[in-house]
């Protein structure tokens, strides 16, 4: 449980093991060394569960007034604006907002249906949140910040992961509302559907790092071409639509719109969560921007390099800082997609699933397959070997779209231009 | 260590135990993915890892769920889900069969002497009384694994693999509705 | 009782395959019985898994090679098991197993 000091990639730079790298490692021995020797241990392990709660917490709190004030000015009104910070008039664009709707939640009644199951309207909101704290602990947050080295790193994340589903089934069936339980059926398919491409997503990446260990896949993404052009997966072509796949899974895995069918205001009166009020919606909610982080954590580790710099020059900026600002990207993405995309309809989501995204994530393991076959191909061959490449990718993706979309020909809105 | 196995097994054993005589299918489910979870415990605690990381994606992540929706797809009210219950005799006579059953196994492992399953260089003691010396825990790392799948049980492999193939057809075919009318999503 | 970690995992493993036994004999319905079978075959699993641990040192990772096999087949079963209760509920509006008796729809 320790954060483990993790073997230096090859390319080391005078930066790669600066202060500053280093510095939580040191600040933790600072706080820990006056322990007697068997007692730092847990001791570690427990400040490394503290941080990463204490972090991910804010960042979630952020994330929610990001969101809100992002969706704002896409939809041309301020957002929330007015939350003073306690007791002084200062609002400073609404940054105590977070807190008060923790307080808001914390003081609300807890409202609970006569005829729900009550033992699992309350654990519901617990499992979810649970399991979506463990998948934190494989993820590499920096060069020396890995909370737990596993050997099966990647498959522990999606066994953790796993478990999500069943607690939004139990919401759904705790709450005794028709609704939550059209919910909860759209969620379980919704979501078998989507773990399929999802899983198939970071196969490639698994084959081409040859590990399943989250630092192994890291340290493999290492290095740059010409000190500008570093060697991610997400630049290759497989890695490329490996990643792509990843995303909208991942998407439809955390029920972020436009795959939120499973919590669809307007037509489920917001599914599985119709019931519940309070502190446990707020447990909800906060599961699932756990999740969307934890996703895009990883989807940073398979794809983006993990906390790799993407130039040398680049890299006095310490490790877990570009981890930050690559998963601050990303959320940004999402919350963008949020803002623009409308929501699908349920038989179009899993044919979108099913004859899409997994028939490209299967193709796309091949390919994969073939890109680590021709490692050693040199001089114009490796051109050969990009086309190849891109081929693969792009021409099962127009065919298939081609097929898909034929007959459905492009809207016509006759009163908008 | 053996406290812990003793822990994870009273777990799994209650777990398992009350989710097979609830009357509510729906909490026998999600009672029963709480005993999987204890079975993955069980292997994280021999030091299987990938094999407990397996168990919970597909017990947890994908046999409940199939579950769960067989038992929300054969029912016609909400009331369907809690089912009558069954004879007294039949469970009687089911205790009978499995205490008997458990009371042979019982028997035979404990009068048994493991010691000749002691590794190489380790003589087996004597009309020994089930001491076993401690061995060191064999590895298999995830690299282990993936040679020896597509090395030794590579055969193996390839014939789960149509064998999962040929489940998944079959369960579609089984399920999907004679009419061509509707689209039955199959489990 | 000796307190040697392998006699513990088997016995167990058996209390295990009893509860699967028992419950798959006492219950009437399909779905029941069929994830007393499941339990079944997951105490056959941890039986691989403690001699592998604890067994005769064979090669590396037998016993891990037959769970994750085991667990494929497990899947399997489980998906045909619970299309064939769908098929079965879709003909006869039940799903006890007393009443599945008749080989003509």
């Amino acid at each position: 449980m320790n954060l483990a000091v993790i073997p230096v990639a090859a390319s080391v730079s005078e930066w790669s093991d600066s202060f500053l790298e280093r510095l939580p490692l040191v600040g933790r021995d600072w706080l820990t060394s006056w322990l007697p020797e068997p007692w730092r241990w847990l001791v570690n392990s427990l400040l490394s569960i503290a941080v990463i709660l204490s972090v991910f917490g804010l960042l979630f709190a952020y994330v929610t007034l990001a969101e809100r004030k992002i969706l704002g000015r896409i939809q041309n009104r301020p957002g929330p604006n007015r939350t003073p910070i306690p007791f002084t008039k200062l609002r400073f664009f609404g940054l105590a907002q977070p807190f008060a709707d923790g307080v808001k939640s914390l003081t609300k009644e807890d409202v609970v249906p006569r005829g729900a199951d009550h033992l699992l309207h309350f654990l519901a909101p617990v499992v979810l949140l649970a399991f979506s704290i463990l998948t934190f602990a494989v993820i590499p947050y920096g060069r020396h910040l890995v909370p737990v080295e596993l050997n099966a790193g990647v498959l522990y994340f999606f066994a953790a992961g796993a478990a999500t589903e069943l607690a939004v089934f139990m919401a759904g069936w705790a709450s005794r509302n028709k609704y939550s339980l059209l919910a909860a059926m759209r969620a379980l398919a919704q979501l078998i559907s989507y773990e399929l491409p999802l899983l198939l997503a970071w196969v490639p990446v698994v084959l081409v790092a040859g590990s399943l260990s989250t630092t192994e896949i890291v340290a493999a993404q290492a290095g740059w071409q010409f000190d500008i052009i570093p060697h991610w997966y997400v630049l290759t072509p497989w890695g490329a639509a490996g990643f792509a796949i990843f995303m909208i899974a991942a998407l439809a895995e955390s029920n972020r719109s436009p795959f939120d069918l499973p919590e669809a205001e307007s037509e489920l009166i917001a599914g599985h969560l119709t019931e519940y009020s309070g502190f446990k919606y707020a447990l909800f909610f906060m599961a699932e921007y756990f999740g969307m982080i934890a996703l895009s954590g990883m989807a940073i580790t398979l794809f983006l390099g993990g906390w790799h710099a993407p130039s040398p020059y680049l890299e006095f900026i310490p490790s877990y800082v570009w981890f930050m600002g690559k998963l601050s990207a990303l959320l940004l993405g999402f919350i963008w997609i949020r803002a623009t995309f409308p929501r699908l309809r349920m038989d179009q989501l899993t044919r979108f699933a099913w004859k899409f995204l997994v028939p490209l994530a299967l193709i796309n393991l091949g390919n994969a397959a073939f890109w680590s076959l021709s490692l050693h191909w040199s001089g114009p061959l490796q051109i050969l070997r990009w086309l190849i490449s891109v081929l693969v990718v792009v021409g099962p993706f127009v065919l298939l779209g081609r097929k898909l979309s034929a007959g459905v020909a492009p809207r016509v809105y006759r009163y908008a231009v | 260590m053996t406290a812990a196995l003793v822990l994870i097994a009273v777990f799994t054993l209650a777990t398992a135990a009350v989710a097979l005589s609830l009357r509510n299918l729906i909490h026998s489910a999600l009672l029963l993915s709480a005993s999987w979870f204890g079975i993955a415990a069980f292997y994280l605690w021999a030091g299987a890892e990938f094999v407990a990381f397996a168990q919970v994606l597909v017990y947890v992540g994908a046999v409940s769920m199939v579950i769960l929706f067989a038992v929300l797809l054969t029912r016609r009210s909400r009331a369907d889900t809690v089912i009558g219950p069954d004879s007294v005799a039949r469970a009687i006579s089911a205790v009978i069969t499995g205490m008997a059953v458990f009371g042979v196994l019982g028997v035979a492992i404990l009068k048994t002497s493991f010691t000749r399953f002691s590794p190489a260089g380790v003589p087996a003691l004597p009309g020994g009384t089930g001491v076993s010396p401690v061995i060191a825990a064999p590895t298999a790392t995830v690299r282990d694994i993936g040679i020896q799948l597509m090395s030794t049980h590579a055969a193996a492999l390839l014939i789960i693999g149509i064998l999962l193939t040929v489940a998944l057809l079959g369960a579609v075919v089984l399920a999907a509705q004679d009419g061509s009318e509707s689209k039955q999503e199959s489990p | 009782m000796s307190l040697d970690p392998l006699p513990l995992c088997l016995l167990f493993s058996s209390a295990l395959f009893c509860l699967g036994l028992i419950g798959a004999l006492a219950r009437s319905n399909t779905i029941l019985v069929l994830l007393g079978i499941e339990l079944m075959l997951n105490a056959a699993n941890l039986n691989f898994i403690a001699f592998w641990r604890y067994g005769p040192a064979t090669s590396p990772a037998t016993g891990v090679m037959f769970v994750m096999f085991s667990i494929a087949v497990a899947a399997a079963e489980a998906a045909v098991g619970l299309a064939l209760i769908i098929a079965v509920y879709r003909h006869q509006k039940n799903i006890r197993l007393q009443e599945a008796n008749r080989l003509k729809g």
